[in-house]
């Protein structure tokens, strides 16, 4: 005699059957998960830039060319971007649903948002990309040491 | 009758002013953040372009505009290690307000540290 298989109670019920979008579920752990990475990313960034060295008063087209022609502050400096401008956007957005009353308001200001993110992210990416930190015809003693040799 | 700013979780005290201070924190860093990304462009215009702006960071001025600035990054930062472990540590809801305090103490020693070489850097020394 075949053993009788009973099976387990409430196995297949789902009380949650959920058809709305996980979009706010994925930028809640979007906010959490890229807000540890950019705490390491910024205080380096933080860290080379302004205290190591003489501080702001080192930074000048020598000095990024230095750094954007090792392609991993490029790599660095383009993570750091995105995470950033993604997270601040999120943030952005957040914010501008928080407090405007009227449906108008709120799509006018996030629309505002998106596109003002929207060029800074291409343009910055673009200028990480196609950076020469030796232009032809410049100033060489405005450019990188490696630049003259 | 118990007043507002008792028996809710976020009104009034740590809680509420946390979540105020990273607010302000996060949207000033924002509008830097804008501003930081067109400047740095300028590498591709040309390097005296870009040394005439980023020679505008260097005043002194601006020097206490970027004490400012690491001020609010630092503590939107610590803050935000707190709020990731509010939502994700068994015992954050519990400890909240005394993880506050210890980011307002990490924040202090941070600023305590860099301050000084801030001024270091511009005004010599």
């Amino acid at each position: 005699m075949a053993t009788p298989t009973i099976p387990a109670p409430r196995a297949e019920y789902d009380r949650h059957k959920t058809t709305r979008s996980q979009f706010e579920l994925f930028a809640w752990l979007f906010m959490r998960l890229s807000g540890v990475v950019l705490v390491i990313l910024i205080f380096g960034h933080l860290f080379v830039n302004l205290w190591s060295g003489s501080g702001v008063h080192q930074l000048d087209f020598g000095f990024v060319g230095g750094k954007w022609a090792n392609p991993f502050w490029q790599i660095w400096d383009l993570v750091m971007l995105w995470l950033a401008m993604l997270h601040g956007t999120n943030g952005m957005r957040t914010i501008i649903s928080d407090y405007t009353e009227k449906p108008g308001t709120r799509v006018a200001l996030q629309l505002t948002l998106y596109i003002a993110s929207g060029i800074v992210v291409v343009l910055g990416t673009l200028v990480v990309f196609t950076f020469n930190p030796c232009p032809t015809g410049a100033d060489p003693s405005l450019l990188a040491s490696f630049c003259k040799a | 009758m118990a007043k507002a700013s008792t028996g809710t979780l976020y009104r009034g005290n740590e809680g509420m002013w946390s979540w105020v201070a990273h607010r302000v924190t996060g949207v000033g860093i924002f509008f830097f953040l804008l501003v930081h990304v067109l400047d740095t462009s300028l590498v591709r215009v040309s390097p005296e372009a870009y040394n005439a702006v980023i020679g505008t960071y260097k005043t002194p001025i601006m020097a206490f505009g970027e004490i400012g600035l690491v001020a609010g990054i630092v503590f939107h930062a610590f803050n935000g290690v707190r709020i990731v472990l509010v939502d994700f540590w068994k015992g954050g809801p519990k400890n909240q307000k005394k993880m506050f305090w210890i980011v307002l103490i990490l924040w202090a020693l941070m600023m305590l540290a860099f301050i000084p070489r801030q001024l270091m850097h511009t005004f010599g020394g």
